[in-house]
């Protein structure tokens, strides 16, 4: 019995070794490729360089479309957050009729085909004469990442101990007061969470970029637009190895945060 | 307030259990209500209009507002589409089985033997959901290419001679490269299903006879089930409607749905046609995950 159990451990352990591998070796290529000397992404490999690297800091159109992701990602990440905040506080503190229905909508955006959401956004907009540009792509990036900024604030929430609220109201808070002093600094490291994670998926997202962005192109969609480009491959390989080392990054400090607040809430609330 | 000889009756509990529910309700739909209208108005609507789009017709510039069920003749018994549909249906199927099965023992064993790093291999696992989808499409595209990573690597190791040509541009390579695309995502309901098993109901197991196996084809299995269906899900109907995996390396055996959608939006600049391909994309989705959830029902009604 034991020993059927250590095998079967030993088995899990080797499957999760190479689901590890599958799942991070393609990405790892990109990188691996972006440092290689040579204009084709092949084996054997060519050699180090860094000169692809060197070709981004020339290329204009690559800081003008870096500049759009920006705008467009930091207020997708305010925004998401700000609504993000009001659906997690009232799906967590409050019940009420219809809860289920309303949520469901907020949260179709994480289920449905990108290609609906993409068509639907595009026909309203055009039919409303907007014009398309960055604003249209933020607007749909606010649909499409506040389900994400609502799964990492909700689980920040949840537990959250209401007697501190009420202990503060008791003590002679206003109600402004107690949010302010008590509950948004609870709070706090789930909405970080949540910025960044918002922040990053707008920043990465593609197909709303596609078809909203007009003739303003964000990162994603000058990238695919340069695959035409078999020359160009090699400076995109670049680009994407910065843009893979950013988004890491900033999922790493959002992840430190969500367990940091999941810790608080437990913590501090029981 | 209380006058002198008046008996202050508190409030009984019912009634200030109404009053303070409906007062919950009250700041609840309060708190809810902007997020609520802002989907409300970029999602509902759109979509309400994509269907209502369904049954005009495109006359060059202008939309004619008529009534007819014309661009569902089309969708519906025009080869091309009947063979674009049946492809993604088939491609979401495939991929949507695929990603279970590898992601099963994967959340198996952080859920069995995580032990305290629970928390970071799960991170581990969904960090790559979390990076651009388009580069980790473009990585595959790399890896199949006719001279991409994997004919050189095979080449260059003796292998090989030939590069393999039927690496990329069909319908296989779409498959695997949306299948490393959702795994990680098929991990999560799976994991959370698999850790609200109570492991004491796994020992009563051990205890009454039942081997390894028996324990979980009879326990595990069916008692992680709505964590499959909701894995199946949430990856058959996104992908379904995949645009970039056929395009970078779908070929013209590899094309989707989606594509035949774009270009009605695009160059072929037929809106109600594009709308009524997106309404009968959504609908067969639908029907085929209920399907789905069916089949699996039934399966575990018959392993117990």
């Amino acid at each position: 019995m034991r020993m059927t159990r250590a095998i079967g451990r030993y088995w899990l352990a080797a499957y999760a070794l190479l689901f590890m591998l599958f799942l991070y070796l393609p990405v790892l290529l990109i990188s691996v490729f972006a440092f290689n000397n040579s204009a084709v992404p092949a084996f054997p490999l060519a050699g180090f360089t860094t000169k692809w690297f060197g070709t981004l800091a020339g290329t204009v159109p690559i800081h003008q479309a870096a500049w759009n992701s920006l705008k467009v990602a930091l207020f997708t990440a305010a925004m998401s957050t700000v609504l993000g905040i009001c659906v997690a506080r009232a799906a967590t503190r409050y019940a009420f009729r219809g809860k289920q229905m309303i949520k469901g909508v907020i949260m179709a955006p994480l289920i449905l085909p990108e290609i609906i959401v993409a068509v639907s956004l595009l026909i309203m907009m055009l039919r409303l004469g907007l014009e398309l540009s960055l604003v249209t792509v933020a607007a749909g990036h606010v649909l499409f990442c506040l389900p994400y900024s609502i799964s990492v604030l909700v689980a920040g929430f949840d537990g959250f101990d209401r007697s501190l609220e009420e202990a503060s109201t008791d003590l002679g808070e206003t109600a402004f007061g107690t949010f302010w002093r008590v509950t948004l600094p609870m709070m706090m490291p789930s909405i970080i969470s949540s910025l960044l994670v918002a922040f990053t998926v707008s920043f990465d997202e593609f197909i709303l970029a596609f078809f909203l962005g007009g003739t303003s192109p964000t990162l994603p969609v000058y990238m695919f637009a340069q695959l035409r480009f078999a020359a160009k491959l090699p400076a995109v390989l670049a680009l994407g190895t910065v843009i893979l080392v950013v988004s890491i990054l900033l999922l790493i400090v959002a992840e430190t945060y969500r367990h940091r607040a999941e810790r608080r809430v437990k913590f501090e609330g029981n | 307030m209380s006058q002198p000889g008046t008996i202050v009756i508190n409030p009984s509990a019912p009634v200030r259990q109404r009053a303070e529910r409906n007062d919950d309700e009250r700041k609840g739909l309060t708190l809810i209500s902007a997020p609520f209208f802002y989907a409300l108005i970029l999602l509902a609507f759109p979509v309400l209009s994509v269907v209502a789009h369904s049954f005009w017709t495109q006359n060059y510039l202008t939309i004619d507002y008529s009534f007819t069920l014309e661009n569902y003749r089309v969708a519906l018994t025009e080869p091309l589409y009947q063979q674009l549909l049946l492809r993604s249906l088939r491609i979401s199927l495939t991929v949507g089985i695929a990603t279970v099965m590898l992601a099963y023992p994967m959340a198996y064993f952080i859920s069995f033997y995580g032990g305290k790093r629970k928390g970071l291999l799960l991170f581990l696992v969904t960090l790559p959901f979390w990076t651009s989808y388009l580069l980790r499409i473009l990585s595959w595209k790399i890896i199949l290419g006719r001279q991409g990573a994997l004919n050189t690597a095979l080449m260059s190791a003796g292998i090989i001679d030939e590069p393999i040509a039927s690496l990329i541009y069909n319908s296989n390579a779409v498959i695997v490269t949306l299948a490393h695309c959702w795994v990680a995502f098929a991990i999560l309901p799976i994991f959370v299903t698999l850790e609200k098993i109570d492991r004491l109901l796994l020992e009563a197991a051990t205890d009454l006879g039942d081997g390894p196996l028996l324990r979980f084809l009879r326990i595990i299995l069916p008692l992680s089930a709505t964590g499959i269906v909701s894995a199946l899900l949430i990856v058959m109907i996104p992908t379904v409607g995949d645009y970039v995996t056929p395009r970078l390396v779908g070929g013209s055996e590899g094309i989707m749905i989606a594509n035949a959608i774009q270009s009605q939006f695009g160059r072929a600049s037929n809106w109600p046609l594009g709308a009524a391909l997106s309404v009968v994309t959504m609908a067969s989705v639908a029907l085929m995950s209920g399907l789905v959830v069916v089949v699996i029902r039934a399966l575990v009604r018959l392993a117990r």
